[in-house]
């Protein structure tokens, strides 16, 4: 359904404060990057440097205060059905049962009769390992089957960007590295393009293309990593490890730096 | 049905002490009549009609009442909810009036529309507005944020979001808001009715207070069991449907049978 071309964001220039009554936080200072269609990217740094900022402007939940964002040459002014948000906690509604829940954003797409709705969200379920628990209520499943859930139902929409800000933050590592499995295999299949969000530096070196590394105070990208190992890739693999290494020495000096600041 | 035996046998055991108070303690009958004087008054009062018309004459108020209040309740409840403004000054309002006992409405709906329906229906409302404009502000006020971050990227704004997220997710306080005005309306009605006489009908009250008058303490204590009976089968008819799906979906709360 996705035209494969589709799914291109471009960052240019954004800058984001925060102001409280004591202080102005400045969350980002003149963040620039350009995703490619289909590029899984990966965006790490410490807690305040900006990231989950970066994205929810990405989403247009948020508005930049200097600087454009566009997603497929369009000027982003709000959310759009094109880029859906996973959040850290599943954020699946508890009235809807597992389906009710992947059928959400489908309710509400046009030229799509009742039956290929239901079809759609099937074929999600499926996708993720849940038919079975289709009719099950939020409150009965794990959290790494909810966040499958969560999943699903981002991704039923058909949307060109998948946005997830720290998905597996909450899961046992168990549970998390079953997911990076599922995840890959996923995005192999479908081709989004997807920006990820997390603090672990080892869960970007295995799923992005590219592993951005921010620093705070101010929010910036200070180094960007081509990840160029062969998929599926395993967390546990050496050649993952030693990037990974390099990756956190890189994070540790930007985050001295940042404090001299 | 182990819990049936229980509850079967502790109201048995109920009746068997007044029972043996009416025959053991010497107090007049006329103050506390034995079981079987009252049981024969429900009899009685149940075959000639008497209970069946003024059960109804009750709840029709309750009822019409009670609805329109729950929808005026909501709609302020929603208004407030989305406005500053409109929560430091209708919210105030409706917190300050829930705190006056609804029955103080009684005599300022006596003088504005006389001994009339429109009187015992302007204390019905009275007595449930408050509650449900405060339980439908809060909830709506306490759901997840990240609830309406979802449904905004999923693309669902305005009548959509209202419909599908933020009144499903206030389920919880909105249905305890309502049983709360169904409580407030419920005891503001009787107070009413016991109160005042209503020459287009004959409700529950009116029947408990001609017994007071009669000194028929068996019609007195017959009707105060109709109308707990009423009491428990709304909270059942009405309420436990809505609190057994919340239950089920949200996993709170022990399934109840």
């Amino acid at each position: 359904m996705t035209d494969s071309s589709a799914g291109r964001l471009t960052v240019e220039g954004v800058s984001k404060w925060f102001r409280t009554p004591r202080a102005a936080v400045h969350a980002l200072d003149r963040v620039s990057l350009d995703v490619q269609p289909g590029e899984f990217v990966c965006l790490v740094g410490p807690s305040g440097c900006g990231k989950s900022t970066l994205l929810d402007i990405l989403a247009g939940l948020t508005a930049p205060d200097e600087g454009v964002v566009s997603a497929d040459g369009v000027s982003v002014q709000g959310p759009g059905r094109h880029r859906l948000v996973m959040f850290q906690e599943s954020a699946l509604f508890p009235w809807l049962d597992v389906f009710g829940n992947v059928m959400f954003g489908l309710k509400r797409e046009r030229g799509l009769t009742r039956d290929q709705k239901r079809e759609i969200a099937d074929h999600h379920l499926d996708l993720v390992r849940l038919t079975k628990f289709k009719k099950a209520y939020v409150h009965e499943l794990s959290g790494g089957m909810k966040q499958r859930v969560a999943l699903a139902r981002s991704l039923a929409p058909d949307p060109r960007v998948l946005l997830m800000d720290e998905p597996f933050a909450a899961l046992d590592a168990l549970t998390r590295e079953r997911l990076y499995g599922d995840l890959q295999e996923i995005w192999q299949r479908r081709r989004k393009t997807i920006i990820l969000v997390t603090h672990n530096v080892r869960e970007a070196v295995c799923l992005g293309d590219r592993v951005m590394v921010m620093s705070p105070n101010p929010g910036r990208i200070r180094e960007v990593f081509a990840v160029d190992l062969p998929r599926p890739r395993d967390i546990n693999s050496t050649h993952l490890a030693e990037l990974s290494q390099r990756i956190t020495t890189a994070l540790k000096t930007y985050d001295r730096s940042s404090d001299g600041l | 049905m182990k819990r049936t035996l229980v509850v079967g046998g502790f109201f048995a055991g109920l009746i068997l002490l007044w029972k043996a108070a009416t025959l053991y303690m010497g107090w007049s009958p006329l103050l506390l009549p034995p079981p079987e004087a009252v049981a024969r008054y429900l009899w009685g009062a149940s075959l000639d009609g008497t209970l069946l018309s003024a059960s109804i004459v009750t709840l029709k108020r309750l009822l019409i009442g009670y609805f329109i209040g729950v929808a005026i309740g909501m709609a302020l409840g929603l208004a407030v909810s989305t406005s500053t403004l409109l929560q430091s000054t209708i919210g105030a309002l409706a917190l300050g009036l829930q705190t006056l006992p609804s029955v103080c409405w009684v005599p300022l709906a006596l003088l504005w529309f006389g001994q009339t329906e429109g009187a015992m229906l302007f204390v019905v409302i009275m007595g449930s507005v408050g509650s449900v404009v405060i339980a439908t502000d809060t909830g709506t006020r306490s759901i997840p944020p990240i609830y309406a971050r979802v449904a905004r990227t999923m693309g669902s704004e305005g009548f959509d979001k209202w419909t599908r997220v933020i009144l499903p997710a206030a389920l919880p306080f909105l249905v305890s808001g309502m049983k709360q005005g169904w409580a407030f309306a419920w005891r503001s009605l009787m107070a009413a009715e016991v109160y005042v006489t209503i020459l287009t009908g004959f409700g529950l009250g009116h029947l408990l207070e001609y017994g007071r008058e009669l000194s028929a303490m068996d019609q007195v204590i017959g009707v105060m069991i109709v109308i707990v009976v009423i009491g428990l089968a709304a909270d059942k008819g009405l309420f436990a449907p809505w609190e057994r799906f919340m239950h089920r979906r949200w996993g709170t709360g022990a399934p109840t049978s």
